[in-house]
């Protein structure tokens, strides 16, 4: 009875991580059919073509590949720095006091539904920016700004979680052979929570370059490769919202998802890539 | 068996559902749908019958009635009667818009800036980068013009407003028509994109010294200041009710090509240039669904007026109207009586 049961168990769970296979395939399959007659049309230029000029089929999606690289850029190398900071203060430096309200309300942050960031960044952000750094407030800066804030917490929280995991008796004994708190934390709780920090960085990456609405409220919706940092810029999932609905001519429509499918292949990359490379130099480095 | 009766007695629900009172669904424009809302409310008093209106954009609405989704397709831009014939379409206007250009600029009233037509496609080109440029400055001799940039807003998604926007633009200057041309979305050359009349009205509202275009209801709930543009013979004309009635007396629609004719820059003195009707599509075969359609419209031709006006829109002329019934009868879907 219960060896059946176990095989059942054992089908059900295998059936199970088929299906997300099965899943991961029928997407990329459905993405390459409809965005055939783009590929027809305008080949692997599509990636390096400026033009996005719609009334005359002419498309062209670098600058929208250009703008989800470059805010997610900008978003990661603000989020990173800080988040590592939010994270050790919590793990090692805080009182006990205050790690436990801190922590919960970073949490709840991470909670915060994207579109209230992006409704925060249009009406307040932009002014600042637009007053203080330049252009008209609506732009690359700021969308990697409000992206990096948007991060910040989910990668903290994570990012803590992982540091929290390394046993005291590691610690203490660093600090037994004469270690400082610097040492500790480079020496002994990075090198623990690698694995942890990386997961988190690569998370954090994927839901800034897919994010949509907070980034349509600040970005400027311009298909243009930005001169300034605070031009006017537009992403691949920003010109998905704002163009499926009315996109009615064939050619359209499949560059659309065109650009649908690079961003697929683009974040496939980045997942694989810092799985393959990174995943194996900790487990080498162990 | 099982799976026959339930789907016998879903459609036998769903034909009860029909019995009492007509359901008429339809999906397009954003342009006229505060009035197609308003309307729906209205005739759903006066007679029972409901209709849900979804708006989607016009593009949406086409897709949508090309596959026979919904009952009707609202569309800003009309189709060409070739185009109706391959989807298989009819076409009639149902109301008449207007699109302004409005501003953000401190201590300038509403209708107090003038702006030459081809000036304006200057400015969406990125030639006049200033509020003290001298093609501005000379139209404005009373006005103390900042030298602050101009800072152009546009629409993000595809658009029927945008359509006739740049059918506009198209006309009064050969650079326009030459390198950006007509359509719902655009290669701009300049400015920040909002989604929507919403998001531009958002973006005009919050930027000082900002420019954009929007269809005149949304110039009235915002509040905002719209500028003086010319006639299509130059003559300076104000955005007023009055003057897009006068620039829709010329609309010489007819049921011969479906309708097919863009309103922007009519003669006359008083026609203000950028009105634009706004479009209903019905799928050829379903007769007795698009009779069910067009009570809703002719209804809201007789009734609809008042509330079409205070909206912000433009009722279309009596002739037209009769031209529409005329058309209706044509093709064997005028409302039962």
């Amino acid at each position: 009875m219960s060896t059946a049961l176990d095989k059942l168990f054992a089908l059900v769970a295998r059936l199970s991580s088929f299906i997300i296979l099965v899943i991961l395939i029928a997407v990329f399959a459905i993405l390459f059919k409809e965005a055939l007659p783009a590929i027809q049309a305008f080949g692997i230029k599509f990636i390096t073509n400026t033009r996005w000029a719609p009334n005359m089929d002419i498309f062209g999606g670098l600058p929208a590949i250009y703008g989800s690289v470059m805010s997610t850029l900008i978003a990661m190398l603000l989020a990173t720095p800080v988040a590592m900071g939010v994270a050790i203060f919590l793990t090692e430096i805080a009182p006990k006091f205050l790690k436990g309200p801190v922590g919960t309300a970073i949490e709840m942050l991470a909670a915060i539904p994207s579109i209230i960031y992006g409704m925060w960044g249009l009406f307040f952000f932009a002014p600042i920016i637009r007053d203080y750094v330049g252009g008209n407030g609506l732009g690359l800066l700021t969308a990697g700004i409000v992206l990096a804030i948007m991060v910040l917490p989910f990668m903290a929280a994570i990012t803590r979680d992982a540091m929290n995991t390394t046993p005291d008796v590691l610690k203490e004994s660093a600090y037994a052979l004469g270690a400082t708190k610097f040492d500790v934390i480079k020496d002994v709780v990075f090198p623990y929570a690698k694995a942890g920090i990386l997961g988190s960085i690569i998370l954090a990456l994927g839901r800034a370059v897919g994010e949509t609405m907070a980034v349509t409220f600040v970005m400027g919706n311009a298909h243009k490769i930005p001169k300034h940092i605070y031009d006017p810029a537009t992403s691949i999932p920003v010109t998905l919202a704002n163009e499926f609905t009315e996109a009615d001519s064939d050619l359209y429509y499949a560059s659309l998802f065109y650009l649908a499918l690079i961003l697929f292949v683009m974040s496939f990359v980045f997942i694989a890539a810092a799985k393959f490379y990174f995943f194996r130099k900790i487990r080498s480095a162990k | 068996m099982l799976k026959r009766l339930t789907f016998l007695g879903l459609s036998a629900a769903l034909a009860a559902n029909t019995l009492m009172a007509d359901r008429i669904s339809g999906a397009g424009a954003t342009f006229p749908a505060p009035v197609y809302y308003d309307w729906a409310y209205a005739y759903h008093k006066a007679t029972g019958n409901e209709v849900n209106y979804q708006s989607i954009g016009s593009g949406g609405g086409i897709k949508q009635v090309s596959m026979r989704i919904v009952d009707f397709g609202a569309s800003d831009k009309p189709l060409k009667p070739k185009k109706l014939d391959r989807k298989r379409l009819y076409q009639f206007p149902a109301v008449i818009g207007s699109i302004v250009v409005v501003y953000n600029l401190p201590g300038i009233k509403d209708m107090q800036l003038k702006l030459e037509n081809k000036d304006v496609a200057d400015i969406y080109l990125g030639k006049i980068k200033y509020w003290d440029d001298k093609a501005i400055a000379e139209d404005n001799p009373g006005l103390k013009l900042p030298h602050k940039k101009i800072v152009v807003v546009h629409r993000s998604d595809g658009s029927g407003t945008t359509f006739n926007f740049s059918y506009y633009l198209a006309h009064v200057n050969d650079d326009w028509a030459n390198n950006v041309g007509i359509g719902k979305a655009l290669d701009w050359p300049v400015g920040i994109g909002g989604k929507g009349n919403e998001g531009v009205s958002n973006l005009v509202k919050q930027t000082p010294y900002s420019i954009g275009y929007v269809e005149y209801a949304y110039k009235l709930k915002n509040n905002f200041k719209a500028a003086t543009l010319q006639t299509k013979s130059g003559k300076w004309v104000t955005p007023t009710l009055e003057n897009f009635k006068a620039a829709a007396k010329y609309a010489s629609w007819g049921p011969k090509n479906h309708f097919y004719q863009v309103l922007a820059l009519q003669p006359g003195d008083n026609s203000y240039p950028i009105v634009a009707g706004t479009f209903i599509l019905l799928p050829r075969e379903k007769t007795e669904r698009n009779k069910k359609v067009t009570a809703f419209f002719d209804w809201a031709f007789k009734n609809g007026d008042a509330a079409a006006k205070k909206l912000g829109y433009i009722p279309l002329p009596a002739s037209t109207k009769e031209k529409i019934r005329k058309y209706w009868k044509m093709h064997g879907i005028a409302p039962d009586q």
